[in-house]
């Protein structure tokens, strides 16, 4: 229970603290650490408003989305203790439940029958599958170094001993930060902030939502980001610590995360929608050259 | 004595008054062979051509002037009004006139044979023919199972002006774009006629495009003190300059402010935008208003720069430098940002010449073509300007050349304010309506270079002086067509930093 505690606490947090960072960054004050929290809360207490041209699917796919989502976060352990559920391989359902919410969020877009949306969901789908190959590679890679295939087995025989360890770490930590922004739809890939329907991915899939389903849909985003931030936490996690300071380090590294997500996208540019998949490409890339390096460590290479 | 030259037509200058009667009635296939001869040669353009019903007739004037020697062209041709109205259309040769000819077409109901793309301008409500109507327009099409449409307004996303843009699209790149305006149609040039009294009209001349009130009511007020034979002095002209210069900084930093925002970039979007008030402030400072509405009157000014204002100007343009000079050193080094601006949305010189751009969207694919220096007017008169000139065409360039002519519109009022200390005459107050009488049964034209480029104002007045045609042209009007060709073969999430790179006016376009 512990994990999934600690990830709805930094969730709730996690938006606002993007947003006061880039405000602070470009000189204002910015709105309270808990508007974006007070949002979502204004918009689950609404009703929802349908288009007569959506079907049943347009209704069902934001609640699907958000479930996958929280589903997900049972999977999430605490250093060497588990999430609420493990089992042999529950990364590749864990990579999949993802996979599915995506799903049901293009199927939403797509039965809205917009052509702004159809052209979102294209990208989404386009970009979502690109950025499986890199998560697969690397977790892959920190099963076979750990010889466990589950999120708990691979952070419980985890151990920042040695400098290699340390340097993967670092790796996982970089591809996992782009990898989140990605599947969150934030810079270099996607502007949140934009209102121009024609450059949005994933603004312009929710653009027929309203009220509960968009509250959902934006919950479940928060969340997306916290789990990603306690992989992270988990992989500096230490152990044989007691258990308040080892939660309040898992706190600080989503919240840090936070920060470094908010500094990111406040120097530079969006990328050009065009180079998008390269750059995805390249984390892929990026989680290959770790792998080789663990095999390397590990002598299994030849 | 004015004499028409060998083509037929008779030359004036900016801002210069004459006789209906001087103005030459050619047959039309003169005229159409003077327009041609005179738009062979480069440095003409022209600046307006337009038709007006009187007395039976239908009156055609076109206006060309010419860069190098600061004169314009005016002739005319004439048509009953009940004829068969069947033109040769010049757009065949000279595309320039394409969009003036659409307007006479669809205001006149004169059918220009062989002209490439006679389609609607902006639905004006007096149009012609009434059963054409906005949700009729010919869009271009292209047939095939693998394109689709993607229609964008007329409602914008930010909700700013109403516009419609279509694009016929493969997958994520855009093979035509065809925007179609008309839906801000307020009718301003007949309201202009209904609205006798000066301020009612000044007040519509400040409300032509709202972000350019110095740069129409300087053309408007060039129209009247030029009928009315009213001299202002010196200091006023380059106080006047020294307005639309204050207004170029300031839409051309928000300008700039906006296509960070487009690209994402935040820290450039916030420090242009914190520059943007700063600007526009002194403007209220000025004359109370931030956009400059109220500083610009005929024969005077009630607001005339005192050594306090001129203090507290060179104490902003300092603070404005400050912050502007680093921050554009780094956006336009930064790899991120000029990913997003070079080579993006790229129109040719030749395009350019072609669709006859204005302003700074000729410029900066290497036209030379600014009123101030070709045509001067205002504090222009008194000193020499620089033209600054770019020649990519793409976004990178109109970014660019944005911040190159914020550089220079300061060196100008610097320039100006030194100036000012040789002129100490007392700027009268504005004239009264019934101080000024306009000449009878003449015509005239103004010129002058808004932000945006362009702005053309011509008047014609009746046997009793009175206005009868009063004719307005905002630079839009030509640009529009410059986004249109920088879409071809790009994506269309580029769209929008495109749009934003030109940033040009529905209202004034729509009228």
């Amino acid at each position: 229970m512990i994990p999934v505690a600690l990830i709805l606490l930094t969730s709730l947090l996690f938006p606002g603290i993007v947003v006061k960072v880039k405000a602070l960054v470009s000189g204002r004050k910015g709105p309270g650490l808990l508007q974006p929290i007070l949002d979502i809360i204004r918009l689950l207490r609404k009703g929802n408003v349908y288009s007569n041209t959506t079907s049943s699917i347009f209704q069902i796919g934001p609640t699907i989305y958000f479930a996958t989502i929280l589903f997900c976060m049972f999977f999430i352990p605490f250093g060497d203790t588990s999430g609420l559920i493990s089992f042999h391989g529950d990364l590749l359902l864990f990579i999949y439940l993802l996979g599915l919410g995506k799903f049901f969020l293009i199927l939403n877009a797509l039965d809205a029958g917009s052509g702004f949306e159809g052209m979102g969901a294209n990208r989404e789908a386009l970009y979502s599958m690109l950025v499986e190959p890199a998560f697969i590679i690397l977790f892959g890679t920190f099963s076979m170094m750990a010889g466990y295939d589950s999120f708990y087995g691979i952070f419980a025989h985890w151990h920042l001993t040695s400098g290699s360890y340390f340097v993967l770490s670092l790796l996982a930590a970089y591809i996992l930060i782009q990898i989140a922004m990605i599947e969150n739809s934030r810079l270099p890939v996607d502007d949140p902030k934009t209102h121009l329907e024609l450059t949005m991915v994933h603004e312009v899939i929710v653009l027929d939502n309203s009220g509960f389903d968009l509250g959902l849909m934006l919950l479940a985003n928060a969340f997306k980001f916290g789990i990603f931030g306690a992989l992270i936490a988990n992989f500096i996690l230490p152990e044989h610590q007691l258990l308040w300071i080892r939660a309040l380090i898992f706190i600080g590294v989503i919240f840090l995360f936070a920060v470094i997500v908010g500094l990111m996208e406040s120097f530079r540019a969006r990328l050009k929608m065009e180079k998008n998949p390269q750059f995805i490409l390249t984390l892929s890339s990026i989680a290959a050259i770790a792998f080789l390096v663990a095999l390397i460590i590990s002598n299994k290479l030849l | 004595m004015i004499t028409p030259d060998q083509m037929g037509f008779v030359k004036i200058r900016n801002q210069e008054t004459i006789a209906l009667r001087n103005v030459p009635v050619l047959q039309y296939d003169q005229f159409y062979q003077s327009v041609s001869s005179l738009l062979l040669e480069n440095e003409n353009h022209c600046v307006n051509y337009y038709a007006y019903p009187i007395d039976g007739q239908l009156k055609f004037i076109a206006c060309i002037a010419n860069d190098k020697d600061s004169t314009i062209a005016v002739g005319s041709h004439e048509m009953p009004l009940h004829d068969r109205r069947e033109l040769k259309s010049l757009s065949k040769e000279f595309f320039p006139m394409h969009i003036f000819e659409r307007e006479i077409h669809e205001n006149h109901n004169v059918n220009f044979t062989d002209h490439p793309w006679l389609k609607p301008v902006r639905y004006a409500y007096n149009r012609s023919d009434k059963s054409k109507v906005i949700s009729t327009y010919p869009f271009y099409k292209i047939e095939s199972q693998e394109l689709h449409q993607v229609g964008v307004g007329p409602i914008h996303a930010g909700v700013i002006e109403p516009g419609h843009f279509r694009f016929t699209c493969n997958g994520e790149n855009v093979l035509h774009l065809e925007i179609q305006l008309g839906w801000q149609h307020r009718g301003i040039e007949d309201l202009f006629l209904k609205k006798t009294s000066l301020i009612q009209r000044l007040v519509l001349t400040e409300s032509i495009a709202g972000d350019t009130a110095i740069g129409h009511c300087l053309a408007f007020a060039g129209v009247m003190e030029s009928l009315s034979d009213t001299k202002v002095n010196t200091r006023l002209e380059l106080e006047r300059s020294i307005g639309l210069e204050l207004e170029r900084i300031a839409m051309h930093v928000g300008d700039l402010g906006n296509m960070n925002i487009g690209t994402a970039y935040q820290l450039a979007a916030s420090v242009f935008g914190t520059l943007r008030t700063p600007a526009i402030n002194y403007t209220q400072t000025w004359c109370g208003n931030r956009f400059g509405k109220g500083l610009i009157r005929i024969g005077g000014s009630h607001y005339a720069l005192t050594t306090e204002l001129i203090d507290k100007l060179e104490k902003f343009l300092i603070k404005f430098e400050e912050s502007f000079e680093p921050m554009c050193a780094h956006l336009f080094s930064l790899p991120s940002a000029l990913m997003r601006f070079e080579n993006i949305g790229k129109v040719s010189k030749k395009q350019m010449e072609l669709i006859g751009a204005v302003g700074m969207t000729a410029r900066m694919a290497g036209i030379e073509r600014d009123v101030r220096l070709s045509h001067p007017f205002a504090g222009y008169k008194h000193f020499n300007i620089t033209s600054d000139l770019l020649e990519n065409g793409d976004v990178w360039a109109r970014a660019y050349l944005r911040k190159l002519e914020i550089k220079n519109s300061i060196e100008y009022i610097r320039d100006l304010l030194a100036r000012l200390k040789d002129f100490n005459e007392v700027i009268p107050k504005p004239k009264s309506e019934n101080e000024l009488s306009l000449a009878p049964d003449s015509f005239c034209l103004s010129l002058t270079e808004g932000w945006r480029g362009e702005i053309c104002h011509c008047a014609i007045t009746d046997r009793e002086g009175k206005i009868i045609h009063y004719k307005i042209k905002d630079p839009s009007l030509h640009n529009w067509f410059a986004l249109a060709l920088s879409l071809r073969d790009l994506e269309i999430s580029d769209f929008p930093i495109n749009n934003k790179s030109y940033n040009l006016s529905y209202c004034g376009h729509d009228l």
